[in-house]
């Protein structure tokens, strides 16, 4: 019983760390329909930077948080006008392939730079959160994962439905030439969206390096477990991804705890593609309208 | 005899049939003609075994290239499964021959047939998904092959793989770089002679308003399904044959170079070589190999340079980076790929002096 | 004309891709708080224009190479479409372009995006009034209502953002002719309600002749006659071949030359 429970809490925060990464990459999907394969070359940027100027630097942590945030909210904007803007207009998988040669880029350059080692952030979560549940203890860094997740998913989810802005960043991904004929300043768009969806991930890389260690290697395979997990909410639905992030989480530390270790691996894309089969557009993906 | 034309500097198409011939001109059939002759004649003896071994790397790979270009540059179906569907290709044919002492020149292409049968059973999906869920949904298709080939024991070897018998057709046995080349080359030339014709067909052409846009199409009267799993299946058969070749060629096989990575060498070929074009797969593949053995020359090189090893190491990573780096230039700055500034070049020579 | 000119074009060429020619010197002027219409066949270049003003030709990839676009007496020739927008040009593109997954109401806020951060809740009931089929779609979204519906979606859209020009590519669209007379009649009333100038572009000679103070006809890329819409609706030539009842018998052939030549000097 208490084997069961504590696969429990570890798949639930597994899945929110899972959903907190996936925020990010819906977020860029929802305004600009770009698949980003560079997500957790993103995030191990994020987390990175924070180790810079935690251990490195010694700056106090909250600074520091605050630095890596508006650090990589920077990035997110350069890389934007760097790469992505020359690509507008032209067709998906040119943009597909683009993120996938800045993934290897990024890759390269934080390997070279900090090689494939595990780091590790000073502690600094206060012991008092951390959760005693019956048998059980829950982690502080679980709870902090947690909180953020849910606020992130309340934030975003009123944004896109009910800001202004919100709806302009739809209208983009949406039709192009309407939004631009509007008045919509289409590449201020990108430019938000993709400042937007760095921090979102450096914060993920942060809260998964707190974890796991930081690792360039992990981080960007966590970017790869992404997929399933926006595909299975439906690639423009914030709460989707939460719950399907829950969802994959759970699968993934059952099957390694009952089944078997490898097949944990593997068992998220099993499931993805049978329920695609069912459900065509995820779980709360929009419905593609086709007119011809 | 008819009159050779040279290149026509404008629109002088008067039927369909001209305007679907492969060749504008008999001056293009002549080059192609004196290509082939080089290619088979005077390469073979004068290339040393290095050129010979990156030649027969490239000659594979543009197989697969090929193929995977009929699903995503005709078809407009993104598929990132295609380095798994390889791999499925050569274990196929590493099975067949020595387990079953198939003779390769049938496992080459009963391995193409089987990858074909697993690449439609993965394109099934392509039924009700389509974009970007289709495309990750193939991806699970690679995560899942991958898995296969690693825990089914019994038949793939697991993670040690398979040692693949010497190959032999009719008793000759194929151990030099030279005599693969010619196994892989008439294979290639084979191969891509049925592409350029299967798509210039009424096949060829439902395929292409599938990609316009698949409504219409099944308006049209097109099955889509059917022809979407068709291209499935035509594409996996290529895959199938060339990671087939690679098995051969390679003598041992492992799971580990069939990964993700691969589909995305794949894709990145065919897109640096220009979507829709079959010459342009072949370009994107050259490309791709000479930049990856470029890449690893140039580390090889450091790391014997002096007493700088640790440097190496350091420096190894940075050969991802310059990959990825070119990828990303050449899509920002030539998004239509190498077909396209070939047909600049090539436009810009015979309408010379006059640009338009 | 009498009144401040709002908009003036003087010989503007356009260009596409460097290479194709599709404006060759036109000139254009709209009168403050009037309704200018553009007719003319197909391939024209009557919306190209409108992308000129408005400034979506850079996404397409097309230039205004010569001469020179003046609003309200500053010049906005090849400025970004957000730019001009901001100055109060708004087009409606030609066969409604929705966004197929906002909801009717979220499709309407879109139009806000050049006074952002103002309150468009009166902005909103007025278009509801003016449109009132729309009020009872607020919630659906988009692409699930029907033509008639979009159109006057898209007109609301732009009349959000308190355009001072308004460009319409070809309200009447697709609709049946009983909506093309109640869009009209709304197009009337924006310009008498809220002295939106606005400059049409139709196919329905008739229709657009009907509400427009003045025209301008278009063949090849040229503006071939203009006038008030009064006089141009008594023009021989227009009735001819605009609006089809000349009231000669019948189909016209080409042996009958003395039309073919009126059409030919034209093109």
């Amino acid at each position: 019983m208490s084997f069961f429970l504590h696969l429990l809490v570890n798949g639930l925060s597994l899945g929110f760390l899972y959903a907190l990464s996936a925020l990010g990459f819906v977020m860029i999907y929802k305004s600009s329909s770009v698949l980003n394969f560079a997500h957790g070359e993103l995030m191990a940027a994020g987390a990175f930077l924070f180790l810079v100027l935690t251990t490195w630097a010694e700056l106090p942590i909250p600074l520091a948080f605050i630095l890596t945030l508006s650090g990589c909210f920077l990035l997110g904007f350069v890389i934007e006008r760097l790469f992505l803007r020359p690509l507008i207009g032209e067709d998906l998988i040119q943009v597909i392939m683009l993120t996938v040669g800045m993934a290897a880029m990024f890759k390269g350059l934080l390997l070279f730079i900090f090689g494939g080692d595990i780091h590790q952030y000073p502690s600094f979560l206060p012991e008092a959160m951390n959760l005693h549940l019956g048998i059980i203890q829950i982690p502080s860094v679980y709870v902090a994962t947690f909180i953020i997740g849910i606020l992130f998913l309340v934030m975003f989810g009123f944004f896109f439905k009910y800001s202004s802005q919100g709806i302009y960043m739809r209208s983009v991904a949406d039709n192009q030439p309407a939004a631009m004929s509007l008045g919509v300043h289409v590449r201020r768009v990108f430019a938000l969206s993709w400042a937007i969806a760095a921090m979102v991930a450096a914060m993920s890389g942060i809260v998964l390096g707190i974890i796991n260690g930081i690792n360039v290697h992990e981080l960007s395979s966590i970017g790869l477990k992404v997929f399933p997990v926006v595909i299975l909410g439906g690639l423009d639905s914030i709460g989707g991804a939460i719950l399907a992030g829950v969802i994959i989480g759970l699968l993934e530390t059952f099957t390694g705890g009952y089944i078997s270790t490898s097949l944990r691996e593997i068992i998220p894309y099993v499931v993805l593609v049978v329920i695609l089969m069912v459900k065509p557009y995820g779980l709360f993906g929009l419905k593609e309208i086709e007119r011809v | 005899m008819r009159k050779l034309h040279y290149h026509l500097c404008g629109n002088y198409k008067e039927s369909y049939e001209e305007e679907l011939a492969i060749f504008e001109t008999d001056f293009g059939r002549t080059w192609m003609l004196i290509g082939i002759f080089v290619l088979l004649v005077v390469i073979p003896l004068t290339g040393s075994s290095y050129t010979l071994y990156i030649l027969n790397t490239i000659g594979i790979y543009s197989i697969a290239a090929i193929g995977l270009n009929l699903l995503i540059g005709f078809t407009g179906q993104i598929s990132m499964g295609h380095g798994a569907f390889f791999g499925v290709g050569a274990y196929a044919a590493a099975v067949m021959t020595t387990r079953m002492g198939v003779p390769l020149l049938i496992a080459l292409p009963m391995a193409g047939v089987f990858t074909a049968v697993v690449g439609m059973l993965f394109g099934i999906p392509s039924l009700r998904l389509k974009h970007l869920y289709l495309t990750i949904a193939t991806l699970a298709g690679q995560f899942i092959i991958e898995y296969i080939l690693v825990q089914w024991e019994g038949v793939t070897g697991g993670a040690e793989g398979i040692a693949v018998s010497n190959a032999s057709i009719f008793g000759i046995e194929l151990d030099s770089d030279h005599a693969f080349f010619f196994l892989i080359f008439i294979s290639l030339i084979v191969l891509t002679w049925v592409m350029v014709n299967l798509i210039r067909t009424r096949f060829g052409r439902a395929l292409v308003a599938i990609r316009d846009n698949d409504r219409a199409a099944e308006g049209m009267g097109i099955p889509i399904f059917k022809y979407k799993l068709l291209a499935f299946g035509i594409s996996s058969f290529y895959a199938g044959f060339a990671g087939a070749l690679f098995a051969f060629y390679m003598m041992t096989i492992t799971p580990e170079p069939f990964n993700m990575w691969l589909s995305i060498e794949f894709i990145a070929m065919i897109i640096i070589g220009g979507l829709g074009s079959v010459s342009g797969a072949i370009f994107g593949t050259i490309f791709i190999v000479s930049l990856s053995e470029i890449l690893s020359m140039i580390t090889e090189f450091l790391m014997n340079y002096g007493s700088a090893s640790d440097l190496s190491i350091t420096i190894a990573p940075l050969r991802e980076f310059i990959f990825g780096l070119s990828i990303v230039l050449f899509i920002i700055f030539e998004p239509k790929g190498l077909a396209e500034i070939w047909r600049i070049v090539r436009s810009n020579f015979r309408l010379w002096p006059f640009s338009y | 004309m009498t009144t401040e000119q709002k908009l003036l074009i003087n010989n503007i060429s356009v260009v596409y891709s460097d290479v194709i020619q599709v404006l060759k010197g036109v000139s254009l002027s709209i009168a403050d708080k009037q309704i200018v219409t553009l007719v003319g066949s197909n391939g024209a270049g009557k919306t190209t224009t409108l992308k000129a003003i408005s400034g979506l030709l850079k996404p397409e990839n097309g230039k205004v190479t010569e001469g020179s676009i003046e609003f309200k007496g500053k010049s906005i020739q090849n400025l970004p479409p957000e730019a001009i927008t901001r100055q109060g040009i708004i087009q409606v593109l030609e066969g409604r372009q929705e966004f197929k997954y906002l909801t009717v109401e979220e499709n309407l806020r879109v139009g806000t995006a050049t006074r952002f951060g103002k309150p468009y809740h009166k902005d909103l009931e007025r278009v509801y009034e003016l449109f009132p089929a729309l009020a009872r779609r607020k919630k659906t979204l988009s692409g699930f209502c029907s033509g008639g519906e979009l159109q006057m979606m898209v007109i609301g859209r732009a009349i959000m953002a308190h355009p001072d020009l308004l460009l319409l590519d070809e309200p009447s669209l697709g609709l049946a002719p009983l909506l093309v007379r109640e869009i009209f009649r709304i197009i009337r009333r924006v310009n008498v309600e809220q002295q939106t100038t606005i400059l049409v572009v139709e196919q329905n000679t008739n229709m657009a002749l009907q509400i427009a103070h003045y025209g301008y006809v278009m063949e090849n890329g040229k503006i071939v006659l203009e006038g008030n819409a009064e006089d141009l609706k008594e023009n021989p030539d227009v009735k001819e071949f605009y609006l089809g009842t000349a009231g000669t018998q019948g189909i016209k052939s080409y042996h009958n030359l003395k039309s073919y030549k009126r059409r030919k000097r034209w093109l």
